[in-house]
């Protein structure tokens, strides 16, 4: 089920060089707000019931028929520790593309509610720290500020921790 | 207006590559003996073939060396030359040139000139007994001859001012579909025409034939054309009629420039065919054609690729299918539009009608990736032919059911299993002619290769003659090699299959022949990949047969369903042997190998699925609650401990490491009628996870 | 504009002169061999013929001659292509009824002009 989204500029107050804007979807995780490259999400559904996949990690709840392709679906409260909520019929799960060329995957992630589609400076994304967030930096690819929250922008294709040489063994 | 000739040049490619199989595989057929002229013709025409598009298309070193190929075949087949082994094998080799020649041009990369010109050499050899030292061949080009020029008197200068021709053609020229008419169009584009028609030899009205030509012309042309361009326009009709050219001359007196006076006598313009020059000097000794170096690079494998022909008649059935499909779904669109319960019979046979177009569609499309397994067996009876004539062993292969289509998926990956099972069959099958002879067989070994469809399978078998497997031999080497306890007490069959192990190979089996580190264990997990399972049947100083069971499509399976608490699992039904219940009494306990039952004669191991799967939610706990699925899977048996079976369903096969992971213990995955996916079961999975 | 059968048991030519053709606005049908070939005479009338003469089946004399048996193929128009420049091959042809022929390797222009020759 999409929704739509109005987009929101930054700063509005600042000339921003329009060469210079990323647009990413924000959402929320317990009280933190989080975002994802734009280009990168490929829809938002609603949490349907999945397939469970034996011997997986917690996060990895299991497998959903999306048109016909078999996709994977990441509880990010899970994989980013912070704790596990109920499902309700409002949680939503947003559908990504991780990796390039020909290693492109799709994955759906659960998340708390979805926020907006921010036009993000390129200039003004920071690099995250070494602590203080309760995030693991590996997932992270840099923080922004906007309007006064700071938004955690997530690395997609770390979200899904593949080991690809194990992926490949007998 | 030009055409593009590349758009022909893939297509021409692969004629090339068929006809070369054509050929090589005429060649091997030929017996020297009963020389079978059909068999010739049949090679002849692929070199000719191959020469004529390869000259259209331009590939000039081709045609070039087909043409001499095509030389020695039409001698032959015409029964001017005598076909001789060694010819048929400098013909085997130019096939092998030819094949790396066009695989060259059509990867765009560079062509082996020394092999092409060794090859050229041999049979240029062949043809004349010995090679020509210069460039000999040429393509053959349309030549004209050329127009002698004299040189012109002195006292007279002579114009031409053009030809007079009489022209009678004979009483059937109309008959070839030549049109007088239309001869004089062309010739009117030559210069300026007059026609004068004879017809005082049409008879009366009524014993007039219309088909008949009975008028004769007489024809001026006036211009500068030569004598050459105006016969070429009467080329076809020649042997259909009288013709003669005379110029019209005018003289004058003109001192200075000498005009070309045309002779008297211009030979008929002619194709000549550029002659193979022989050599003039010492003739170069006969080459041996040049040893083949590896197996590999000569027996092709199938190229895995991504177009596919088809049949146009299996396109056709598709076309109705679905044609059928929308006449089903219009009716089912018109019952639902003011639907009323008294329609719900119309209904449900809409219904059933549409699942059953559904299942013939499906029938149809997995058809159009079906190809005939002769694409794969074509390679063989070369390989056989050259690795039996190396190891100086006399072995006659047998093809059975060419014609089985599996899906074009399997061709391509059946292909080196099955090269690595006859290249053993050839080295360690079968024996040394005397040593056959002293056994009593004959001294000519015999491989089947056989193929057919079994119960939505398919079938192939490798079936040699040759000494059989020595059970007691595998049996002694496998405890040497610490792969199986010295007490194991192994049935024949059991012994059979350890050849499948890896690491059973031994350094008397790493010869060049069978190939360095693809051991069997390699062709049994390569079979397996496919979806399917091989056994062995042997018997000691009889032969060996392999048999290779297929699914037949790779993207469908027929699976059980099998319940485990609230999650839904698909055991693949070509590995359900049977399924059981069993209560706790009949439980053993078994050091090394867990809980086990005994099913007939053997103790098998029990995997409880809810436990490997972590499924909290399992309702049977004890063995009489469940049911036991005793499924075989890379020559181990076992019992999956299941809730209860489901039903039985063809699924659609669909990858779960596309998006995700692979998972151990699962193969793939498959959505079912509601939606929700099923995970397949992967028996040696399932049995690698019970044993951690 | 003109209907013409083209025979050629290799499907690369058969493209090349069934496309040049329809390229100049001929009406091409295809056959791969002299069997059907004949068939396709028979259930449509075709201005022209251009058939190879190396051929399974039915090689392009034989059909030539059977074509010429047919009552409304008495006068069409039939070309032989070949490669081989060897008299008894071009006499055998006209013996079989053959119109004309012409050598391969033929350029798309070649066949052009010879198909304008032979049709008007």
């Amino acid at each position: 089920m999409l929704k739509e989204f109005e987009s929101h500029d930054n700063n509005t107050d600042e000339k921003v060089d329009m060469g210079n804007l990323v647009q990413f979807l924000s959402f929320a995780l317990g009280k933190e707000e989080y975002g994802v490259a734009i280009l990168r999400v490929q829809e938002i559904r609603s949490w349907e019931p999945v397939s469970r996949i034996p011997n997986v990690p917690e996060y990895e709840k299991g497998v959903v028929n999306l048109r016909g392709a078999i996709v994977p679906i990441i509880d990010l409260r899970e994989r980013f520790n912070l704790g596990r909520i109920e499902y309700t019929p409002l949680t939503v799960v947003v559908v990504l593309q991780t990796g390039t060329g020909n290693k492109m995957r799709i994955m759906g992630v659960v998340v708390d509610s979805v926020s907006d589609v921010v036009n993000v400076d390129k200039t003004k994304i920071q690099k995250a720290p070494d602590f203080g967030t309760k995030v693991s930096t590996e997932f992270i690819s840099g923080l922004v500020s906007l309007n006064d929250r700071m938004v955690m922008l997530l690395d997609v294709d770390k979200l899904l921790d593949i080991d690809e040489e194990k992926a490949d063994e007998n | 207006m030009s055409i593009d000739m590349a758009q022909f040049h893939q297509v021409f490619f692969e004629e090339c590559f068929e006809g070369l199989e054509a050929m090589e595989s005429g060649l091997l057929n030929l017996d020297m003996g009963d020389i079978d002229s059909e068999i010739i013709n049949v090679i002849f025409r692929g070199a000719h073939s191959i020469k004529g598009g390869s000259g259209t298309f331009g590939f000039t070193s081709v045609s070039e060396f087909t043409h001499i190929m095509e030389t020695l075949l039409d001698e032959m087949r015409d029964g001017r030359r005598k076909v001789t082994q060694s010819a048929v094998n400098v013909l085997l080799g130019s096939v092998d040139c030819l094949r790396e020649m066009v695989t060259a041009i059509q990867g765009d990369s560079a062509v082996d000139e020394s092999r092409v010109s060794e090859h050229k050499k041999a049979l240029e050899i062949e043809l004349n007994g010995s090679a020509s030292t210069a460039e000999s061949t040429q393509a053959p080009a349309p030549v004209k001859a050329a127009v002698v020029a004299k040189p012109a008197a002195p006292e007279f200068e002579t114009i031409s001012e053009g030809w007079s021709i009489a022209f009678t053609p004979y009483l059937d020229i109309l008959k070839t579909g030549n049109d007088p008419v239309r001869l004089f169009r062309e010739l009117a584009e030559l210069g300026e025409l007059t026609t004068t028609a004879n017809i005082h030899d049409i008879p009366d009205f009524y014993e007039l034939d219309p088909e008949e030509c009975h008028i004769a012309w007489d024809l001026k042309l006036l211009g500068t054309a030569t004598e050459e361009e105006v016969s070429e326009i009467f080329d076809w009709v020649k042997g259909d009629c009288e013709l003669e050219f005379s110029e019209i001359l005018l003289k004058i007196l003109k001192p200075q420039e000498a005009l070309p006076d045309t002779s008297e006598q211009i030979p008929e313009p002619e194709i000549v065919l550029a002659q193979l020059a022989p050599a003039t000097v010492a003739a170069i000794s006969a080459s041996e054609p040049v040893a083949r170096q590896t197996e590999e690079s000569k027996v092709a494998g199938v190229k895995p690729s991504s177009s596919i022909r088809v049949d146009t008649s299996k396109i056709d059935t598709l076309i109705n299918m679905v044609g059928e499909l929308v006449i089903t779904q219009s009716m089912l669109s018109l019952i639902g539009e003011h639907f009323t319960m008294n329609k719900l019979g119309q209904l449900k046979s809409g219904l059933s009608q549409l699942e059953r177009h559904t299942r013939e569609l499906q029938q149809s499309v997995m058809n159009i990736r079906m190809l005939p397994i002769s694409f794969v067996f074509s390679r063989f009876p070369r390989l056989v032919h050259d690795i039996s004539t190396k190891l100086e062993k006399k072995i006659e292969l047998k093809l059975v059911g060419e014609n089985t289509e599996v899906d074009k998926a399997v061709v391509e990956l059946i292909n080196d299993p099955l090269v690595h099972l006859i290249r053993n069959s050839l080295d360690h099958g079968i024996e040394m002619p005397d040593i056959r002879r002293a056994a009593g067989k004959s001294e000519t070994g015999l491989i089947e290769l056989k193929a057919y469809h079994r119960g939505g399978h398919i079938v192939i078998e490798i079936t040699d003659d040759g000494h059989g497997l020595n059970r007691d031999k595998l049996v002694k080497k496998a405890i040497e090699k610490g792969l199986v306890d010295a007490n194991a007490n192994l049935s024949d069959k059991q012994a059979y299959e350890l050849i499948f192990m890896p690491g059973f190979s031994t350094a008397e089996q790493l010869t060049d022949i069978s190939g360095r580190g693809v051991g069997m264990d390699v062709v049994r997990k390569n079979i397996q990949a496919l979806g399917g399972n091989i056994e062995i049947i042997s018997e000691l100083g009889k032969g060996t047969t392999f048999a290779i069971h297929l699914p037949l499509t790779l993207a469908i399976l027929d699976g059980q369903s099998v319940a485990v608490g609230d999650e839904t699992y698909i055991v693949p039904l070509v590995s359900i042997i049977e399924s059981i219940n069993i209560s706790e009494k009949m439980l053993n306990r078994i050091v090394g190998k867990g809980e086990t039952f005994r099913l007939r004669s053997e103790y098998l191991p029990i995997i409880r699925m809810h436990e490997i799967f972590n499924v909290k939610s399992v309702k049977a706990s004890k063995m009489a609650e469940g049911t036991i699925v005793v499924v075989e899977g890379q020559g181990v048996r076992c019992g999956l401990f299941v809730d209860e079976l489901r039903g039985q369903q063809q699924v659609v096969i669909k990858s779960l490491e596309a998006n995700y992971r692979r998972v151990e213990g699962i193969s793939g995955a498959t959505i079912l009628g509601d939606g929700s996916v099923a995970l397949i079961l992967d028996i040696p999975g399932l049995v690698r996870l019970s044993n951690r | 504009m003109a209907s013409i059968l083209a025979v050629d048991d290799s499907a690369s030519m058969r493209k090349m002169v069934s496309l040049t053709l329809k390229g100049a606005g001929y009406d091409v049908e295809e056959a791969e061999d002299g069997v059907d070939a004949l068939n396709k005479a028979q259930l449509r009338q075709f201005d022209c013929i251009v058939t190879d003469v190396n051929m399974p089946n039915k090689d392009g004399i034989t059909l030539i001659k059977e074509l010429r048996e047919l009552p409304n193929y008495k006068f069409v128009p039939m070309l032989m292509l070949t490669t081989e420049s060897g008299i008894e091959k071009k006499q055998a042809g006209k013996d079989a009824g053959a119109t004309g022929w012409m050598v391969k390797p033929f350029n798309p222009d070649q066949l052009l002009k010879t198909l304008t020759k032979v049709l008007g």
